[in-house]
């Protein structure tokens, strides 16, 4: 139905459906008032009408899925906290917003945080929890201000606090800034962080929703996923159905960025495509073409100029080999080498890698240790060979998805760019200039 | 002046002495904000991230008096407070300056520009990655990925953001940090020095008049989707996709069970062991 009406609308204003970033223009987006102006508050007077029940049924029938990756339906998550069974249960957002290329949910909390805060409130009042988190990134202290104001405007307005809107329903929220690890945004590494200890990774089961934070069952989403309730409340679930496909409806922040014209946040129903976000706002940098670009941030596979016209959700990026993940699109051009992109982004995964499990462990350092080699003219052919079957080691052997992350990068520019590399191991050397590839390359009056 | 055992390397013999105390009155007044920072979770040992941060906005960085505080207040043992202090890049281990001036080098910010920048840095202010300036105003570092590719290249000085950074812009930001003169973030309030940084990081909101309100609501990038959408911008053009892709719309939606995936992404299937007659995970040693 809506589908092919709206992806085959002939302007941005039907491309593109601004939700959350709607008012992000206003002045002082960020405070009570403004978002009260643009109905903030209303879905979660809704919400209260309405039993705990009914309203994890209703979010489940929306057909929300999780923004921050997995995309794992948010409802179906809430109703896995088991009921009755006496223990406190407990709401915990990722705000560790650090996949690289990953930019939305920092934005979105700086501008419109009230919209999270909303959200908070509904998903505890399903769950039936009377304290949530919210675990920021620690280096971010721009948002962390906003959030800490949002909160203290959301008390004083009762809409935190006890007895909230005369519903019953007390709430506490707390805001817990982390200290910079990457891993922390796996969710159980997360739980150990919050509960104070080393970030790492949690054997499961038991899961989050049976045995999470302090051991009580607890629901863990990302930012957008929650902050996207309040409005499927406020309209309701059939308008959110309109927009996207039947699997994954509704509407998302795609994060354009790289050697873009026009880089930002785009939010349009799921299922746009790259090549729709690069038309309307401007295409690649002029003079320039597109080389490869990730769906959804660094651990998602690489696509190339082949998959402009992939649909950007969870069942069109999965079919196209990759995965949604962020919709973080990092785009680059021809001046790019790949090997410089993939060494950069597996001396990430290495620095972050926590050291819980051997594969990861080991893997990715071997893995930076032979292509530092290979962008340094140092590689020989059977490199190419070894670097596959370490991140096959890796992949799929790992305790959490860092390692699966790590491996992504390797496969999908060893299968789509396998040339490349062999050029660094004949030619002794990268054949690209880096100069060419920086922001200012093609201005002259600031060559650095 | 004594040098410490980490300064000389390997330490034999006679172990390290017990960390000195705070004085009293510093102690006092730390221990009244501990109290508050406790007070926010259910669980006092959910309190030492923000008290490491606490104790960081005290000295600059993380001591062995300040850990050995952490670990009275919450009843742990130094060993557990070190462990947890190591583990996470933002607490620092020797004294640094001022401004902490991290540049993203992660591959979307490197590749426009990033490492061009670094570079300049470095031998702008003649340190290498870690370093600090003779005057101790600013520490240089390289940072992973921060949130914010779309404003690349980015640098963050005391986690307020500078974003599109170039090699000349870079140099002056750190020339006025050095000078003294006042410096304002692209987005984000007013620069605060690293200690102060670190007490809003403890949860502490930012009390200055205005900080809040600082760098208006979104940068420009943030509202690139909403001009289109909102037709105050022209499209550059407007394409429809080639037919295919999924778009088939029909069929039920996937209706996981607990068992299947119960949590997230990262449920056990996908990172167990490679073959699953023969799991080799931890999951087949512990049994069911």
């Amino acid at each position: 139905m809506t589908v092919a009406a709206e992806i085959r609308g002939s302007s941005p204003e039907k491309l593109l459906a601004p939700v959350l970033s709607a008012f992000w223009d206003e002045d002082e987006s960020w405070t009570l008032d403004v978002y009260r102006r643009h109905e903030g508050y209303e879905g979660l007077r809704k919400a209260l009408a309405m039993a705990p029940d009914d309203l994890i049924a209703y979010v489940k029938e929306s057909g929300l899925r999780g923004r921050g990756g997995a995309g794992f339906p948010t409802g179906m998550k809430w109703q896995f906290i088991p009921q009755g069974d006496g223990k406190p249960h407990y709401l915990v957002v990722n705000a560790d917003e650090s996949e690289p290329g990953t930019c939305k949910d920092i934005p979105l909390l700086f501008a419109n945080p009230h919209s999270l805060i909303e959200g908070i409130v509904i998903a505890c009042y399903a769950i039936r929890s009377s304290h949530a988190f919210i675990y920021l990134r620690g280096e971010v202290v721009p948002v962390l201000r906003r959030l800490h104001e949002a909160v203290r405007e959301a008390y004083a307005a009762g809409f935190l606090g006890e007895n909230i809107l005369g519903s019953g329903l007390d709430l506490t929220l707390t805001v817990h800034a982390g200290a910079g690890a990457y891993i922390c945004g796996e969710e159980t590494a997360l739980l150990d962080s919050l509960e104070g200890r080393r970030g790492q990774p949690r054997l499961r089961p038991p899961f989050p929703a049976v045995a999470g934070l302090y051991a009580c069952p607890t629901v863990v989403n990302n930012v957008e996923s929650i902050a996207s309730v309040p409005a499927i409340l406020n309209k309701g679930k059939d308008w959110f159905r309109s927009m996207g496909s039947e699997k994954s409806p509704g509407f998302t922040l795609y994060s354009l960025s790289g050697h873009v014209a026009g880089p930002g946040q785009y939010e349009a129903p799921l299922g746009i495509t790259l090549r729709q976000l690069l038309d309307m706002s401007g295409g690649m940098r002029p003079g320039h073409r597109l080389k490869f670009w990730t769906p959804g941030g660094s651990s998602t596979p690489m696509f190339t100029d082949e998959h402009l016209d992939v649909p950007l959700d969870y069942e069109g990026v999965g079919a196209a080999g990759s995965m949604l993940g962020t919709k973080a699109l990092q785009c680059f051009d021809e001046t790019t080498c790949v090997v410089r992109a993939v060494t950069r982004w597996t001396e990430f995964y290495a620095h972050e890698s926590c050291g819980k499990c051997t594969p990861c462990r080991e893997g990715t350092y071997w893995l930076v240790q032979l292509l530092r080699d290979i962008e340094a003219g140092k590689g020989q052919m059977s490199d190419l060979d070894k670097l596959n079957d370490i991140a096959d080691n890796i992949n799929g052997k790992s305790f959490c998805a860092l390692g699966d992350g790590a491996a992504s990068p390797i496969f999908s520019s060893l299968k789509y760019f396998r040339e490349e590399y062999e050029e660094h191991i004949t030619g002794r050397g990268c054949p690209f200039d880096p100069a060419k590839s920086t922001a200012w390359a093609d201005r002259t009056e600031v060559k650095a | 002046m004594t040098t410490s055992s980490s300064e000389r390397g390997v330490s034999l013999g006679m172990p390290e002495l017990p960390a000195p105390a705070y004085p009293d009155d510093v102690r006092a007044r730390l221990e009244t904000d501990a109290r508050e920072i406790v007070a926010r979770y259910p669980d006092s040992r959910s309190a030492l991230l923000p008290l490491l941060h606490l104790v960081q906005s005290e000295e600059g960085h993380v001591t062995r008096t300040g850990m050995q505080f952490c670990a009275d207040v919450l009843g742990l043992t130094t060993a557990e407070v070190t462990a947890v202090a190591t583990f996470y890049t933002m607490y620092r281990r020797g004294p640094s300056g001022d401004y902490q001036v991290g540049v993203c080098t992660n591959t979307l910010c490197a590749v426009m520009g990033g490492d061009a920048i670094f570079e300049s840095l470095q031998e702008h202010l003649g340190v290498g990655n870690g370093g600090t300036t003779e005057d101790g105003k600013v520490t240089l570092e390289h940072i992973e990925c921060n949130a914010a590719c779309d404003f690349a290249p980015v640098v963050m000085v005391n986690w307020e953001f500078f974003d599109n950074q170039t090699p000349a812009s870079a140099k002056a930001l750190v020339d006025d940090l050095r000078a003294g003169r006042p410096v304002t973030p692209t987005r984000g309030a007013p620069l605060c020095t690293f200690k102060e940084t670190a007490r809003i990081l403890a949860g502490f909101p930012d009390e200055r008049d205005g900080a809040v309100a600082a760098g208006g609501s979104a940068g420009p990038a943030s509202l690139a989707g909403l001009k289109l959408a909102k037709g105050e911008v022209s499209a550059a053009r407007v394409v429809h996709p080639r037919d295919g892709g999924p778009h088939d719309v029909g069929g039920d939606v996937h209706d996981p069970s607990p068992t299947e995936h119960l949590s997230s992404h990262d449920a056990p299937q996908d990172t167990s062991a490679s073959d699953p007659a023969h799991p080799a995970g931890p999951t087949a040693e512990e049994g069911e």
